[in-house]
């Protein structure tokens, strides 16, 4: 057999396009559910009546339906509630609602394993709750999180495959697309691997770094 | 320490009962503790004294009695706890530095965020309360670079930077080597000197004699006995306190020190 690799040169340019935008995607994703997920801890942290169960219920779903259910869910629930989303924003919201649920229970177990002579130290010295989440408990759960934080990161990367179910032009689109209009299947499957393993091996080891970075020098006994 | 008899009592505890469940740990604790005072508290492990410290800045809360805090009841159970722990200041057994701050970070939170002091003049403050006990080299490092005595100097120090009117100091050595104990001690035993308001639990029989004015001795969530020191370590009333000390002792005699 052989490979049609003009053809994949040619392609190039697109599968960069579609690199592009799955990074872009998985950057909005994981900024946002960071944001969400280090919100709801404060409303957990606290245990806000009513809200932090609204928080469980959402951290609950998330982690336990499929993201293609969550996915089609906004899809094809949304629209007959005449709430009209684009294709994009449907995306980013289904992944959110993922990310935002995982990195929540990340977050918390760093929060709970912080040890309780902090809490403890911070409120003798006259912090609030909420000073002490914000100067104590917070910082110290982020750093105790890293590792399982870039895990999560890498997992919600890998994900934005699912969101070519809704012909979101990412890598996976792309790939299948050209298998279907041109039966280069080899091809295409190499270029994608190859794409993948380009995006996620520097990544892989960029992340390592930063975690290693991260903990030398702050925290330990 | 001097001080009048007639002079208003900073804390006083009435009839402090405390139950984990149902367990009882305090019972009718009634203690006075004047400004300037040095009030040990001795006792068996579990008898409550730590509890009892803890409930003076309300880490731990009081289920009967009242405590008085110069004029401020600290009874009712939304007491705003906060502003009275910004004047009662506490150091523990294992120090809890804040690992992810430097030294002068860790000593300028309080004043900065709680107390909302000026930068330069809290900064001055804890610069020279590191100096006094020798640390100031040490003001950019984490508390992982430094030994246990060396942190429980500068938890000291954190509390100290709040200008709290009373120290709690809740078996402060009983976490650290031999040899750094005598460093914390001698910190403590300077404060005293300067007529800092103190509370100490502790298991340091030969530091509680030398830098007490009053001796609590407590067993089962209750005080037994009080009084000054040099009458508790020679003729201790009860006999419970007599086991207690005779404990001590026996022990030091095993390692032929010279006993008090």
């Amino acid at each position: 057999m052989k490979l049609d690799t003009t053809f994949m040169i040619d392609r190039i340019p697109d599968f960069i396009q579609a690199a592009l935008l799955t990074v872009e995607i998985a950057a909005i994703v994981i900024a946002a559910s960071l944001l969400i997920a280090s919100m709801y801890n404060v409303i957990l942290y606290n245990r806000v009546p009513v809200i932090t169960t609204l928080v469980r219920i959402h951290v609950e779903i998330a982690r336990n339906t499929p993201l293609l259910i969550q996915l089609f869910f906004l899809y094809f629930a949304l629209p007959s509630l005449e709430i009209k989303l684009s294709n994009y924003d449907t995306a980013i919201i289904a992944m959110t609602f993922l990310g935002a649920g995982y990195l929540t229970e990340v977050i918390r177990s760093g929060i709970d394993a912080v040890p309780a002579g902090q809490e403890e130290s911070g409120l003798a010295i006259g912090l609030s709750r909420a000073q002490l989440f914000r100067y104590i408990i917070f910082p110290q759960a982020l750093r105790i999180s890293t590792p399982a934080l870039f895990a999560n990161f890498i997992f919600l990367l890998k994900e934005t495959t699912v969101v070519s179910a809704i012909a979101i032009p990412e890598i996976l689109y792309t790939t299948t697309s050209y298998i279907a209009l041109y039966y280069k299947t080899y091809e295409m499957l190499i270029m994608m691997t190859a794409i993948y393993l380009l995006l996620f091996l520097p990544l892989s080891f960029l992340l390592s770094w930063v975690e290693r970075r991260c903990q030398h020098g702050t925290i330990g006994t | 320490m001097t001080h009048t008899a007639a002079s208003k009592p900073i804390l006083k505890l009435m009839n402090v009962g405390k139950s984990f469940h149902k367990q009882v740990v305090l019972k009718n604790i009634h203690l006075t503790v004047q400004r300037g005072e040095v009030t040990v508290i001795l006792g068996p492990s579990g008898c409550g004294k730590s509890t009892l410290l803890r409930c003076l800045n309300g880490l731990e809360l009081i289920d009967e009695g009242s405590i008085r805090f110069n004029e401020l009841e600290l009874t009712p159970k939304g007491r705003q706890w906060q502003a009275v722990r910004e004047r009662i200041g506490m150091v523990f057994q294992s120090y809890h530095l804040f690992p992810h701050m430097k030294v002068i970070d860790n000593i300028l939170l309080g004043p900065l965020k709680v107390q909302k002091r000026s930068k330069a003049e809290a900064l001055a403050q804890a610069e020279e309360l590191l100096e006094r006990i020798g640390l100031l080299d040490k003001r950019d490092s984490y508390p992982r670079e430094l030994s246990g005595g060396q942190q429980q100097r500068i938890a000291i120090v954190r509390a100290l930077c709040m200008n709290p009117e009373v120290m709690l100091f809740d078996e402060v050595t009983a976490a650290l080597d031999p040899e750094m104990v005598k460093e914390v001690l001698e910190v403590m035993l300077q404060l005293a000197r300067e007529g800092m308001t103190m509370i100490i639990v502790t298991h340091e029989m030969g530091f509680a004699r030398a830098v007490a004015d009053r001796i609590v001795f407590m067993d089962k969530g209750s005080i037994i006995e009080q009084g000054n020191p040099k009458s508790f370590f020679s003729e201790p009333q009860t006999d419970r306190a007599k086991r207690f000390l005779q404990q001590f002792y026996e022990i030091e005699t095993w390692k032929g020190r010279d006993v008090i």
